[in-house]
C-alpha cells in the first residue's frame, strides 16, 4: 500500500492533477521528496500544504484516487500511540481497510492547529475531530454515489471504500475522487458509525513504528540526518542567573573541525563539523568561560518552611462558610500535612532539534509538544511573521510534559539564525538536560477533614502550596531559557499560576461542604508540566488522607471509598479492582502490606484504581514495592493494548518518583545532573505489574495517559503504612523514614 | 588527527578516516549510519549506546574507536536477515515492548548478550541484564516479557 519514493515522484509527474480529496488552498510546491531525510520514510503520498481550518474536511483527513487515506493531526507522538489510535478511528469512521491509512502528525506547515499534545485530551480532542471529519467524508462520498449509481443511499453498500448500488453498478471512494476537488465542511451532522460495527476500535491493533524501532531505523529526532548538517552544543550558564563574565574564544576555535562559536550576552554555542568535535569544544568551554554566579534560595531544608512563610493571599478555589464549622462539629476529625519534592522528567535521550535558516525562513525540526506554541514563540524570539517559520514535529525521546523540548528547539534556531543556510544539529548533553528542564514543582498539601460515626465524610478542608505548573512557550521568548540568556534578554514573565496546581484537589467523593485555597509560592527551582501536574501529589496527599480516614472510622479502605462515592464509574472500578486482588481474602500476616487508591484524573477523564503491595524485611531494615494491580475505565477504549501499555508506563514511572526521587541542589545549583546523582528505578526493581481495562464502548473515550501517578503514590504510602505501621506524607518513600 | 580505522560492523569491514580518540558511538552514528546505539549520557550510565563486541554488550559513548579495530562490532540493524526479523526483535514487537523507544535499543543488546550465553534464564538473570539500561517510560516489564518470549521461542527452535 505505500508507495516509494520513487514510485511517488513518477506518479506525480503523470498524473499531473495529483491532489484528489477535500482541497480548499492550491498545491503549493509539491513535497520535497528529494529533501526528505530518510526518516520520513513512511507514506508521503499527499502534498504539503497547510491545512485550511479546523472545520474542513481536509484538515483531518485526505483521500486519493490511489487508494490512500492520510489522516493528519496536530497532536504528537510521544510514545503514547497515538499514531496507532488515531488511524483505528478514521479507518472504522470511513470503514475501509486499515492499511490504506497513513498519518501525519504535528507540522505547521500541514496540520490543524491542536495546541499542545498534554492533559491526556488527544484522543478526547483530535480523535473526535478525525472521527466527524471521516464520517462527514463518508457521507459526501456516498452522495456522489447515490447519484452517480442512480440509487438511493440507503441502497448503497460499503466495503473498504467500494459502493455498490443496484444492478450490480459500482463505484469506489478513490473513482469519485478522481481529478476532483472538493471543499467540504464539518456540519457535525454526519451519522457517526455504531461502535457494534468497529472492526479496529477496540482492538489491539499493534504500533507499526515499534517494528521500525526494534530493525534501528530512523525514528527520532536524534535521527534525522541532511547533507548539510553540523553539530552543536550550547554551554549553558553553571547556574540560574549566572552571567558570563570573560570567554577566551581562542582556545575553543582553535580545535580540530570547530567551524563556529556563537556567543550572545551569557549564550554560548559552539558549532563543528562531527558531533564528538562539538562534545570536546564543549568541554573545553567550561574551561575557557568566567561567570558571576547569584546563589540559589531557599536551599532544601528550609524549602517547605519558606513556602509556608511567604505571607501572600491564597487563591480561593472552593468556599464554603460551613466548613470549618461542620468539621469541628464532627465526632472523627483529622488533620494531615504531606509533601512532595521537585521531581524531574528525565528524559532518556536529551533533548535535540535540528533548525535552519535559508532565504530569511525558519525550519525547525523539533521534538515538541506543540509545534504551533513553538512556532508562535520562535516568532517572538525573532520577530518575525508566523508564515517565515515552519515547526514540523519529530519523535524525540519520551517527555512526560515539558521537559527540554522547547528550550533546544529555540536554541538550534539561535544557532542556525547565527550560521544561516547550514543544517543545525544540536543535541543536549546529559548534563543540560537534568539541570535545566523545568521540574514538577515541591508541594504542600494540607488536608482537615470530619466524619460522622458512620464514616460518612462530612466536610473537607485543603490548602496547597505550590509553584507553577506551566511554564510551557505560548508565544512569549522569555519562557526560552536561553531567551533569558541573550546580551538583550527576552523577560520571563510567569504569569497564569493556572490550574495545574490544585488538579485533581478536590475529591471526587461526596462531601456536603468544602473549601480549597492555593498558596502560589516563587519557588527556587525552574518549574513546569510534568505528567499530571498538581494532580500526583494532591491525589498522594488526598487518597493517602481517605486511607487515614478509613482507619480513623475502623473501616475497610474499600468500603470506606465505596460508601462516600456516589459515581457509579468510579465504584464500579473500585469493585473491580476488588474482586481483581481477591483482597477479602488476601492474606493479612507475615512481612506483606496491601494499600489501595483510587481517582478519576482531572475529575473529568479516566478513572483509575490501584492496589500496591509491598513486602518488608525488618532485619534488613528495607522494604520492596512488589506488585501493583491496577485497573483503568477510560470510556471507549480505543486500543486496549495502547492503554495498557501507558499505565503500566505511569504505575512505574510513578513508582519511580514516589520511592527514589527528589531533584537535589545546593545554593550553587542543581547538583542531581546524571543518573548516579538522581537515580531511577531500573529493571531490578520494578514490582510486577498487571493492568485491567473496563471498556465502556458505547460512552465517549477519555484521556488514559496520566491517571495512574497520583494513586500510585497514594497506594504505596497506604501499603507502606499496611506494612509497617509508619505513615508517611513526605516524599519520597524511603525506608529510613519508617519506625522499625 | 584523523587516522584511517578499519572496523567490522554488522558483518562488513569499512575503513574510515576519523580522529582516533573519537568514541565509537559518534563513528557508528556518523560514518555508519546507525541509528540504534544513542547518545542517552555519555557516561556509562544509561545504556542507550550499547552494542555487541565479540558477542559482548558494550558501551560506546567514551570508548575510543581504536579500540575497536579487529573486533566484531554488531548493532540491532544487523539482526534481521532480509525480511525475516530475529526472534528477540519479533519477541520485542509481539510483546509491544516500547512507549517511545529510546531505550529499545539499550534493551535488546542488553538481551542479546544475555541470551548468548544463557539460552534459559530465568526472571532475575533478564532483570539482572537489562538493569543497566535506563528506561523512563516503565516499560521495563514489557521488556522482562519480551525477553522470556525470545528466550521460550529460540528453545523451541
Ligand atoms: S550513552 Fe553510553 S551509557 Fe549512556
Ligand atoms: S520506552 Fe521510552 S525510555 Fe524506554
Amino acid at each position: 500500500m505505500q508507495l516509494s519514493n520513487t514510485d511517488r515522484r513518477t506518479f506525480l509527474k503523470t498524473t499531473g492533477q495529483f491532489l484528489i480529496g477535500f482541497n480548499l488552498f492550491p498545491l503549493l510546491n509539491c513535497s520535497p521528496a528529494e529533501k526528505d531525510p530518510s526518516i520520513f520514510h513512511a507514506y508521503s503520498g499527499i502534498p504539503e500544504r497547510p491545512h485550511g481550518g479546523r472545520e474542513l474536511i481536509d484538515s483531518w483527513i485526505r483521500l486519493d484516487a490511489e487508494g490512500h487515506v492520510t489522516v493528519l493531526t496536530g497532536k504528537k507522538e510521544l510514545g503514547q500511540g497515538i499514531r496507532t489510535a488515531l488511524i483505528q478511528i478514521a479507518a472504522d469512521e470511513l470503514e475501509v481497510d486499515i492499511q490504506r491509512c497513513h498519518i501525519i502528525n504535528g507540522d505547521t506547515g500541514q496540520t490543524a492547529n491542536e495546541g499542545y499534545t498534554s492533559g491526556s485530551n488527544s484522543i478526547e480532542g483530535s480523535g473526535k475531530a478525525i472521527r466527524e471529519a471521516a464520517a462527514e467524508a463518508k457521507l459526501f462520498l456516498l452522495q456522489l454515489a447515490s447519484t452517480k449509481l442512480e440509487c438511493s443511499l440507503e441502497d448503497l453498500n460499503l466495503s473498504d471504500g467500494t459502493i455498490k448500488g443496484l444492478r450490480n453498478k459500482k463505484t469506489s471512494y478513490w473513482e469519485l475522487l478522481d481529478g476532483q476537488y472538493y471543499e467540504k465542511t464539518i456540519s457535525g451532522e454526519a451519522p457517526i458509525l455504531d461502535h457494534k460495527r468497529h472492526q479496529y476500535v477496540g482492538k489491539p491493533i499493534p504500533r507499526a513504528d515499534i517494528l521500525e524501532l526494534v530493525k534501528g531505523k530512523a525514528h527520532f529526532v536524534q535521527d534525522l540526518r541532511f547533507p548539510d548538517i553540523v553539530h552543536a552544543r550550547v554551554l549553558h550558564p553553571p547556574t540560574y542567573g549566572a552571567r558570563l563574565l570573560s570567554i577566551d574564544k581562542v582556545k575553543v576555535e582553535a580545535l580540530p573541525g570547530v567551524l563556529g562559536l556563537f556567543v550572545d550576552g551569557s549564550f554560548i554555542a559552539v558549532i563543528a563539523e562531527r558531533e564528538f568535535q562539538a562534545v570536546k569544544a564543549w568541554e573545553k568551554l567550561k574551561e575557557a568561560t568566567i561567570w558571576e554566579k547569584p546563589t540559589i534560595n531557599p536551599l532544601p531544608d528550609r524549602l517547605f518552611a519558606d513556602m509556608r512563610s511567604k505571607d501572600q493571599k491564597p487563591e480561593i478555589i472552593e468556599e464554603n462558610k460551613n466548613t470549618t464549622s461542620q468539621i469541628n462539629q464532627s465526632p472523627i476529625r483529622l488533620k494531615s500535612t504531606y509533601e512532595r519534592p521537585y521531581h524531574m522528567h528525565g528524559s532518556a535521550g536529551p533533548s535535540c532539534a535540528l533548525a535552519k535558516w535559508e532565504d530569511e525562513k525558519l525550519t525547525v525540526w523539533s521534538p515538541t509538544q506543540g509545534v504551533y506554541p513553538l512556532q508562535s514563540t520562535l516568532a517572538d524570539l525573532f520577530q518575525v511573521e508566523l508564515t517565515n517559520i515552519r515547526c514540523i514535529g519529530v519523535p524525540g525521546s519520551g517527555c512526560y510534559g515539558h521537559n527540554g523540548a522547547d528550550d533546544v528547539s529555540a536554541e538550534a534556531a539561535l544557532i542556525a539564525k547565527a550560521f544561516p543556510e547550514k543544517t543545525i544539529r544540536l543535541q543536549w548533553m546529559r548534563e543540560d538536560e537534568h539541570q535545566w528542564e523545568p521540574y514538577g514543582s515541591a508541594m504542600i498539601m494540607e488536608l482537615e477533614a470530619g466524619i460522622n460515626k458512620e464514616g460518612m465524610i462530612q466536610a473537607w478542608d485543603s490548602k496547597i502550596w505550590s509553584d507553577s505548573h506551566s511554564t510551557r512557550p505560548r508565544g512569549d521568548a522569555g519562557h526560552f531559557i536561553s531567551a533569558r540568556h541573550l546580551e538583550n534578554p527576552f523577560e520571563f514573565k510567569k504569569g497564569g499560576f493556572s490550574g495545574g496546581a490544585y488538579r485533581n484537589a478536590i475529591p471526587l467523593y461526596d462531601i456536603p461542604v468544602l473549601n480549597l485555597k492555593l498558596f502560589n509560592y516563587d519557588g527556587p527551582l525552574r518549574s513546569s508540566a510534568l505528567r499530571g501536574l498538581g494532580a500526583y501529589a494532591n491525589i498522594f496527599a488526598l487518597e493517602s488522607f481517605i486511607d487515614e480516614l478509613a482507619e480513623a472510622s475502623d473501616m475497610d479502605p474499600f468500603t470506606f471509598r465505596i460508601n462516600n462515592l456516589k459515581d457509579e464509574r468510579a465504584i464500579a472500578v473500585l469493585e473491580e479492582l476488588k474482586s481483581k486482588t481477591n483482597w477479602n481474602a488476601m492474606g493479612r500476616s507475615g512481612n506483606k502490606g496491601y494499600g489501595i487508591a483510587f481517582a478519576k484524573y482531572k475529575n473529568t477523564a479516566a478513572y483509575f484504581a490501584l492496589m500496591a503491595e509491598v513486602e518488608k524485611d525488618p532485619l534488613e531494615k528495607a522494604f520492596r514495592l512488589t506488585r501493583m494491580v491496577g485497573v483503568i475505565e477510560a470510556g471507549q477504549c480505543i486500543n486496549p493494548d495502547g492503554i495498557i501499555n501507558q499505565t503500566e508506563g505511569g504505575m512505574i514511572q510513578s513508582a519511580s518518583w514516589t520511592l527514589m526521587e527528589a531533584v537535589k541542589y545546593d545554593e550553587h545549583g542543581v547538583l542531581s545532573k546524571d543518573w548516579n546523582s538522581y537515580p531511577i528505578m531500573r529493571t531490578n526493581d520494578i514490582p510486577e505489574v498487571q493492568v485491567y481495562v473496563i471498556n465502556r464502548p458505547d460512552l465517549p473515550p477519555l484521556g488514559a495517559g496520566e491517571a495512574a501517578q497520583g494513586p500510585v503514590a497514594a497506594a504505596i504510602a497506604n501499603a507502606v503504612f499496611d506494612c509497617t505501621g509508619t505513615r508517611i506524607r513526605e516524599l519520597p518513600i524511603t525506608a529510613e523514614k519508617i519506625y522499625w | 588527527m584523523k587516522k584511517p580505522l578499519e572496523l567490522r560492523v554488522n558483518g562488513a569491514v569499512k575503513t574510515v578516516e576519523v580522529d582516533p580518540e573519537e568514541p565509537l558511538l559518534y563513528v557508528l552514528r556518523e560514518e555508519f549510519g546507525l541509528n540504534g546505539p544513542k547518545y542517552g549520557c555519555g557516561l556509562h550510565q544509561c545504556g542507550s549506546c550499547l552494542v555487541l563486541v565479540d558477542g559482548e554488550a558494550s558501551y560506546t559513548c567514551r570508548i575510543p574507536c581504536a579500540s575497536f579495530e579487529g573486533k566484531k562490532i554488531q548493532s540491532i540493524e544487523g539482526l534481521s536477515n532480509g525480511d525475516k526479523l530475529h526472534v528477540l526483535q519479533e519477541a520485542f514487537f509481539e510483546a509491544q515492548a516500547a512507549q517511545c523507544g529510546y531505550c529499545v535499543n539499550g534493551m535488546m543488546v542488553a538481551a542479546l548478550e544475555l541470551l548468548e550465553g544463557n539460552p534459559n534464564p530465568n526472571e532475575q538473570e533478564i532483570r539482572s541484564a537489562l538493569n543497566r539500561v535506563i528506561c523512563r517510560c516503565g516499560t521495563h516489564s514489557r521488556f522482562i516479557k519480551a525477553v522470556k518470549k525470545a528466550a521460550s521461542s529460540t528453545s523451541n527452535l
